[in-house]
């Protein structure tokens, strides 16, 4: 399919064809579309805000895992588990070792690269299934790990509280700005970011540095390389990509945005241990990926909202499931969860198998051709 | 002919698989700026004669020597770096992306971006995308495929795809090219159209082409000198009139033709 652009929206030079937001109208949107998430706690319910930072929490951890399994073709059950990794990296560095959380965000995503890299090697050898089951490893080695090594400072399967991420401002004119209040005992204002109307503002943040990263990747050097690697490896080989380096690239960036996500999650449940993500959120998220297009970057953010509030939806549908099906009795949400999942991917696969992110992009040519058929 | 004339210079090349020998002691030279061509039979060895060449197969005896290297035992990913391309019998292109953004991909050897440039895209990086950008923009006009530019090359009809390959080979900017049947399964139109471009990168850029072609009028045409290979070994080299002539060729391809 060739790209249709709004009739007038002419390249004039190499720079403006690589433009991502190609005209001020667009620009206007997605200024417009952002103001509306980030205040979105003053116009919002609770839970609604709540339900928006887990999906972006899941959006950063699937464009991760798009850009090692959409981009390079390399598949991984591993991205739960190095997301186990940035939590517990940086509960550990706020709350025993006194660092900011925004210092401890990026250790905590370059620390869970680190520990991706490892569970990548194997990529070097094997493909598909088998690379499947060298990354499924990382999902039963990491959580035991947690739970045996330095019960001590990780207190094992009970896990650790995490502390509330904050920022201080010094006191200028006896007076605290930015919606600080004074911390007597630091004798600085401090903002705390504590329930998910505040949090929410770091994932958001977050959110657009991933977005950028990944749109960066795939327009540039990097993330030609990568895609090469996927099509077709012996060609890109004799085309002068390092088959190798290229995976493990693709493997440590992956982790590191499992491991930012991991650490947003922590701070945000205020607690992780061994089981706060798992195996079945690692399958979910490959779910998420090819339900919103495997190798776009729209993909992540359309197929991770849909299946959390499809997630939702279980929620709502509990109780009138409950009453149809007595034996289900209080587990009817945890029943439903997976079976919704489970149909959604199934129906994708069937009908629409390059997912959501596709599916937009015929009906924006659409719109662009009418009113001429096609 | 002294090994010193030679730009790439095949010795001794044994390849098996299994028990069965793909390539026996094969030799010969490939002169700078000359369009030799590679021929033979169905299975004569053609094809797995340029995989060791490129650096896909690796041949259990022999030396293949290009620019003072022995790209038998240089890295794979080392040797288009040297100066050599290659196009493939049954294409090879990166289905998922653009013609574009195939060209692009091939001027990874040439482009200095690391990849944290890649990824904060910003200065050099987009500096450089620009640049290499109308570099394949040129090769993208001279083989006339502008029209496809933006079209993902897995959509493309086998002609326009053998096409783009060439094209994909160009940007690599290699001092040798290696075509293995870069006119097969073409039409007459289509046919011309690819000889036209072979002989315009071999006058404009004097670019050494090694060529495998089953169109015996085409290869008498265009080559300067021929190879031929019959059942893993070399049964005759020379110019086209000289090959023609020759008992072992008639006999082996030329008879059953
Ligand atoms: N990867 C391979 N594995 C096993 N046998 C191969 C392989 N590649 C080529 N061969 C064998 O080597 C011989 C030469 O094949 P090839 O080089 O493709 O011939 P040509 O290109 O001249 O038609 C054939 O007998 C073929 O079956
Ligand atoms: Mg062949």
């Amino acid at each position: 399919m060739a790209v249709l652009r709004p009739s007038g929206d002419f390249d004039t030079s190499y720079e403006h064809d690589l433009a991502v937001v190609r005209q001020r109208w667009q620009w206007a949107l997605l200024l417009l579309l952002l103001l509306a998430l980030f205040t979105l706690p003053y116009y919002a319910p609770a839970p609604t805000v709540s339900l928006i930072n887990r999906i972006g929490i899941a959006i950063i951890a699937v464009q991760g895992l798009n850009i090692l399994t959409g981009y390079t073709g390399q598949i991984s059950l591993g991205q739960a588990a190095f997301m186990t990794v940035g939590g517990y990296i940086s509960a550990l560095l706020v709350g025993a070792a006194g660092w900011s959380f925004f210092l401890a965000l990026p250790v905590a995503g370059l620390g869970a690269g680190l520990v991706g890299l490892i569970f990548g090697l194997p990529s070097l050898r094997v493909k598909g299934f088998y690379l499947v089951m060298a990354t499924l490893s990382a999902q039963f080695i990491i959580p035991w790990l947690t739970r045996h090594i330095y019960p001590s400072l990780l207190n094992g399967a009970q896990g650790i509280n995490v502390p509330v991420p904050t920022f201080s401002l010094p006191v200028i004119a006896n007076t605290c700005f930015l919606g600080t209040t004074f911390n007597a005992e630091l004798g600085t204002c401090v903002y705390r970011f504590a329930t998910p109307s505040q949090f929410i503002h770091i994932t958001l943040g977050v959110l657009i540095v991933s977005t950028i990263v990944a749109l960066n990747i795939s327009r540039s050097r990097l993330g030609r390389a990568l895609i090469s690697v996927r099509d077709n490896d012996l060609a890109a080989e004799l085309l002068g990509v390092n088959l190798f380096a290229y995976k493990l690239k693709a493997f440590f960036i992956a982790a590191v945005y499992a491991g930012v996500a991991g650490a947003l999650l922590a701070h945000n449940l205020r607690h992780i241990n061994s089981q706060t993500v798992g195996l079945v959120d690692s399958i979910m998220f490959m779910g998420m990926l090819v339900v919103g297009g495997l190798g776009s970057n729209l993909g992540p953010i359309l197929g991770a909202t849909l299946v959390v509030l499809l997630e939702e939806l279980a929620t709502v549908l509990a109780p009138p499931a409950a009453a149809l099906l007595p034996t289900l009795a209080g587990g009817a949400t945890a029943a439903l969860k997976p079976l919704l999942f489970g149909l959604a991917l199934m129906l994708f696969l069937i009908f629409e198998p390059r997912g959501l992110a596709h599916r937009w992009m015929l009906i924006k040519a659409a719109w662009r051709l009418r009113p001429y058929a096609r | 002919m002294t090994a010193s004339e030679n730009f790439l210079t095949v010795e001794d090349v044994t390849l098996y698989f299994g028990g069965n020998a793909a390539l026996c002691e094969v030799s010969f030279g490939v002169r700078r700026g000359e369009i030799l061509a590679i021929i033979g039979p169905n299975g004569a060895g053609k094809t797995s004669m340029l995989n060791c060449i490129s650096g896909f197969y690796r041949p259990q005896h022999g030396r293949i020597r290009f620019k003072g290297h022995d790209l038998t035992k240089t890295p794979t990913h080392k040797i288009a770096a040297l100066g050599l391309a290659r196009t493939f019998q049954n294409i090879a292109l990166y289905t998922g992306l653009s013609t574009l953004d195939n060209l692009m991909a091939a001027r990874h050897i040439h482009m200095r971006q690391n990849s944290l440039q890649s990824i904060l895209y910003w200065g050099y990086a987009r500096r450089e995308e620009v640049a290499h950008r109308r570099r394949v923009e040129e090769i993208i006009d001279f083989l006339e495929i502008a029209h496809i530019r933006k079209t993902i090359v897995g959509a493309l009809p086998y002609g326009l795809r053998k096409r783009v390959e060439l094209g994909r080979a160009l940007a690599l900017e290699p001092e040798l090219l290696l075509l293995d049947e870069p006119m097969a399964g073409m039409n007459v139109e289509e046919k011309e159209d690819m000889a036209r471009f072979i002989l315009d990168i071999y006058e404009r850029q004097g670019t050494t082409i090694v060529l495998i072609e089953h169109d015996m009028g085409l290869v008498m045409d265009i080559s300067d000198r021929v190879v031929v290979l019959d059942f893993g070994q070399k049964i005759a080299e020379g110019t086209p009139d000289e090959v023609k002539r020759d008992e072992k060729v008639i006999h082996a391809y030329l008879g059953d033709a």
